[in-house]
């Protein structure tokens, strides 16, 4: 102060308390910022130091830097500084406002950032509105790289990589950022200002701070595109570059507001408490449960070493069969897994699924020779007939075995169960016959187990209720058929 | 306390959130939608984050953003979605951000298909992005160390400040079996370098741009100095049956299953094979082969890809011993029967030698 009034005068535009005193550069540099003369940065630096300034908003703020001229603002800003990847500076202000919804996130953009590689993060970040001010500085080309050609370059402008002027047969024209994003309905505030000349500029200040107003307002997505000059790559001077803004770069890019919903906009809420540490495990459903009331003891007079392959339809159960099998295998004690086919199979064509029971640790879940197989269709029976184990079982749902596949060193239950399923009110019970079957014959699973996995698995009572007659009925057909075997 | 019976996937979220796990961004891809919506379900309940992101890409740099904050967070994706994210991993390495990433591996390359494959294992464990780093990677084998080895993949990414890849494959994704978890869950953490946006972390700076050559090398050579750390600490694999091994198997994930079974059925033979399971695939157990090398005589490589894992098992073994190798790839699985046979035939062959009194040559 008392330089100034030695020297006579009043310093009226003082250093932001948003900036850090002094800014830090190589000793041969320190003396200047990394900015060019007449370059738009340091202005709109500026302009957003005094927004955070005004607000109050310092111990809130999180700047994200991104890729090229504007990397530099964790050098100048004295706020919470994250520097992100090429484009990428809506993502990472995404997560960081959601997880850190008191925050004021802002994220700085250069316009080969933002509307080349960045494209698709700024379009879902502001069509998601999320709760971030961005600040996008276009000067229609690439600075830092050397000026190469960005979809903002002008129809006509010289770049390195567009020598001859950008031609809209082979580059297209100018995308227009502010008018393509004002088409979504979740932002709140868009609007295009330009450093052209002063009166220009006291309305981008103005448009920044209410974009980052707008977020501690907790009003949503606010965009601030900002014509910016860059003498060096333009090849002008300083004053020459900010008449390039006003009297070329404004004609295809006009000024002006494209979206405001700031009066309609509700306020952000703040977020639900998170539920105490107590309650995760209650929330995730891993709660202890009680043991079994079946233990392995008391359930097995046998070692159990059940391989078992299911095969249909899709839309036959099949993967449901294997489940209520392993659920009930777990709950009588025993080691079990269950392996699905998976994918398009899911949908259409042909599912199986393997299932183990054990009373020894399983060393692997799949099953390649079964000692069990259920083939709930003619082609299932066909894909896995050989595979079955000399001594195994073979349950399959038809009315006539094929004799092709028929095999002396394996036991055979050949049977509709569709039509059984379909005689107890619905065919889509099959699974359940066959499973009963399988139980039957099986004997390593106590029917308590069998209802508990039933009724943990298939959540409607009427379903439940024909899915155990279903069983008993599959059980009944099986034991029928082994005194027919045994007294033919 | 009872077992639940659960999908991998599902069970890597559980173990994520009781770990203090809150955010998660992904994109859909199978096989490993399941964690995505498990995520979507559970996450918010949790009082966590979940969003489904525009792409790959634009999850891990949520991650990048959730990281930043100082959230423990995670992703899940398969090959096609993880080479997307190379990007974002390179940068989190680089700026030393934490985080967990699953691999539900499948067919490559390309669009390849949705079985299960291990073909993703170069481009997880050699870091498939750029510039010098690592990710620390997990290969869990059952869908209980799908949930012990997320909750390990949280510590491990907090304590080297890196990413940290839980790489399984479709068959370990998808399949059921009995899990249980800590019956309380873990507080999340609040890093002290973290960008909160609070006073306190005011003077805190996410980055890996170093411009000065001399800065970078010195940042560089500093992640180095943690990968060496976590090489002397934390490599972790399962031996069975090894101690009078001379034939001993090795493979990762499902296979470690497979392999198992073969183990049983040829020691049952009479032969002397052993399994060696690496879990930690960066640092590979070297230290475990070099052991188990003084007794083997030859090590057989199993892998659903086509000599990946194999590269690492003859560095770690240096030629001291011949290593033999089987694949299936594209979605098919090497059958115990077909290792089984193969296993035999080294046996045979060993003998044979025996009988001859040639020594066997290292094959390097």
């Amino acid at each position: 102060m008392s330089n100034q009034a030695e020297a006579g005068y009043v310093v009226s535009h003082g250093r932001s308390k948003a900036f850090y005193e002094r800014f830090e550069r190589k000793s041969e540099l320190q003396h200047q910022t990394h900015f060019c003369p007449g370059c738009g940065h340091g202005t709109v630096h500026k302009m957003l130091a005094q927004a955070i300034d005004e607000l109050g908003i310092q111990d809130r703020t999180i700047m994200i830097g991104p890729v090229g001229c504007g990397v530099f603002t964790y050098y100048y800003f004295d706020v919470g500084n994250v520097q992100a990847a090429h484009g990428r500076a809506p993502a990472v202000a995404t997560a960081m406002k959601r997880s850190r919804p008191e925050s004021i996130v802002i994220s700085y953009q250069g316009d080969g950032d933002l509307s080349a590689i960045g494209s698709a993060e700024i379009l879902h970040a502001a069509n998601r509105g999320e709760h971030i001010s961005v600040i996008f500085v276009n000067n229609a080309i690439y600075s830092m790289t050397g000026g190469q050609f960005a979809p903002t370059t002008l129809l006509g402008q010289k770049s390195t990589t567009t020598p001859l002027g950008r031609s809209a047969k082979a580059e297209g024209y100018p995308l227009h950022i502010s008018e393509l994003l004002a088409t979504l309905q979740a932002p709140v505030y868009i609007e295009r200002v330009g450093l052209g000349d002063n009166k220009q500029v006291a309305q981008a200040a103005r448009a920044v701070r209410r974009a980052v107003e707008n977020q501690v307002r907790g009003l949503g997505f606010s965009l601030v595109e900002i014509l910016s000059p860059c003498p060096t790559i333009w090849k002008m001077t300083p004053v020459e570059s900010q008449h390039w803004v006003r009297d070329v770069m404004e004609k295809t890019f006009p000024l002006g507001v494209f979206c405001d919903r700031t009066r309609e906009a509700q306020a952000q809420t703040a977020p639900a408490a998170a539920p105490p540490l107590e309650r995760i495990p209650e929330i995730l459903g891993v709660v202890g449960a009680a043991e079994p009331e079946f233990s392995a003891t008391q359930a097995r007079t046998a070692e159990v070493d059940l391989e078992v392959r299911i095969a249909g339809f899709g839309g036959q159960g099949v993967l449901l069969l294997g489940e209520v099998l392993a659920e009930a295998g777990l709950d009588a004690g025993l080691e079990v897994s269950w392996l699905p086919s998976y994918g398009p199979e899911m949908r259409s064509g042909t599912s199986n699924c393997h299932v183990r029971l054990s009373s020894a640790p399983i060393d692997s879940p799949l099953v390649s020779a079964p000692n069990m197989l259920i083939a709930m269709n003619e082609p299932s029976l066909r894909k896995f007939d050989a595979s079955v184990r000399p001594g195994g079982w073979i349950i399959y749902n038809g009315d006539e075995f094929p004799p092709e596949c028929m095999r002396k060193d394996v036991h055979v239950l050949a049977h509709p169960f569709t039509h059984l399923a379909d005689e107890l009110g619905d065919a889509r019970a099959c699974n359940m016959t066959m499973l009963g079957a399988l139980l039957e014959i099986a004997g390593a699973v106590p029917q308590a187990s069998i209802d508990a996995a039933l009724h943990r698995l298939v959540r409607n009572p009427r379903w439940v209720e024909l899915d155990e007659r279903a069983l008993e009925r599959g059980r009944a057909v099986c034991r029928e058929s082994m005194v027919e075997e045994v007294t033919r | 306390m009872r077992k639940q019976l659960m999908k991998g996937n599902e069970a890597i979220v559980k173990s994520a959130i009781l770990a203090g796990c809150r955010a998660f961004y992904g994109y859909p891809i199978t096989p490993a939608s399941e964690i995505a919506e498990a995520a979507a379900e559970y996450m918010p309940q949790a009082g966590g984050v979940f969003v489904q992101a525009e792409s790959e890409v634009a999850a891990i740099n949520m991650l990048y953003g959730a990281a930043s904050a100082g959230v423990r967070c995670m992703t899940a994706s398969s090959g096609p979605g993880i080479s997307l994210m190379q990007e974002g991993i390179s940068y989190m390495a680089g700026a030393e951000l934490p985080c967990v990433i699953a691999d539900i591996t499948r067919g490559g390359p390309g669009l390849g298909n949705i079985a299960a494959e291990q073909g993703d294992y170069h481009q997880v464990v050699k870091g498939g992005g750029h510039g010098n780093y690592r990710t620390l990677v997990l290969a869990p084998d059952s869908v209980q160390e799908m949930a012990d080895l997320t909750a390990l993949a949280f510590e491990l990414a907090d304590r080297y400040r890196n990413p940290a890849v839980v790489l399984a494959d479709g068959f370990v994704g998808q399949m059921m079996e009995p899990v249980e978890f800590p019956q309380a869950a873990a507080a999340p953490r609040q890093p002290t370098w973290a960008v909160t946006g609070t006073a306190e972390t005011r003077a805190n700076l996410i980055t890996s741009l170093y411009l000065d050559p001399d800065e970078l090398e010195a940042h560089q050579r500093g992640l180095e100095a943690k990968y060496r750390l976590a090489e002397q600490r934390e490599t972790r694999a399962e031996e069975w049956s090894t101690e009078d091994a001379e034939i001993v198997l090795t493979g990762y994930g499902i296979v470690g299953r497979i392999l198992k079974a073969v183990t049983s059925e040829a020691r049952a033979d009479g032969l002397k094979v052993g399994l060696l399971r690496p879990i930690t695939l960066y640092p590979f157990p070297r230290a475990h082969f070099q052991r188990l090398a003084r007794r083997a005589r030859v090590f057989i490589v199993v892998e659903m890809s086509n000599g990946q894992l194999i590269e690492d098992v003859r560095l770690a073994l240096n030629g001291a011993r011949p290593v033999e190798f089987f694949s299936r790839v594209g979605g098919n699985v090497p059958s115990h029967q077909e290792v089984l046979a193969l296993v035999r035939e080294q046996a045979r062959r060993m003998k044979r030698a025996q009988a001859s009194g040639k020594e066997q040559m290292a094959h390097v």
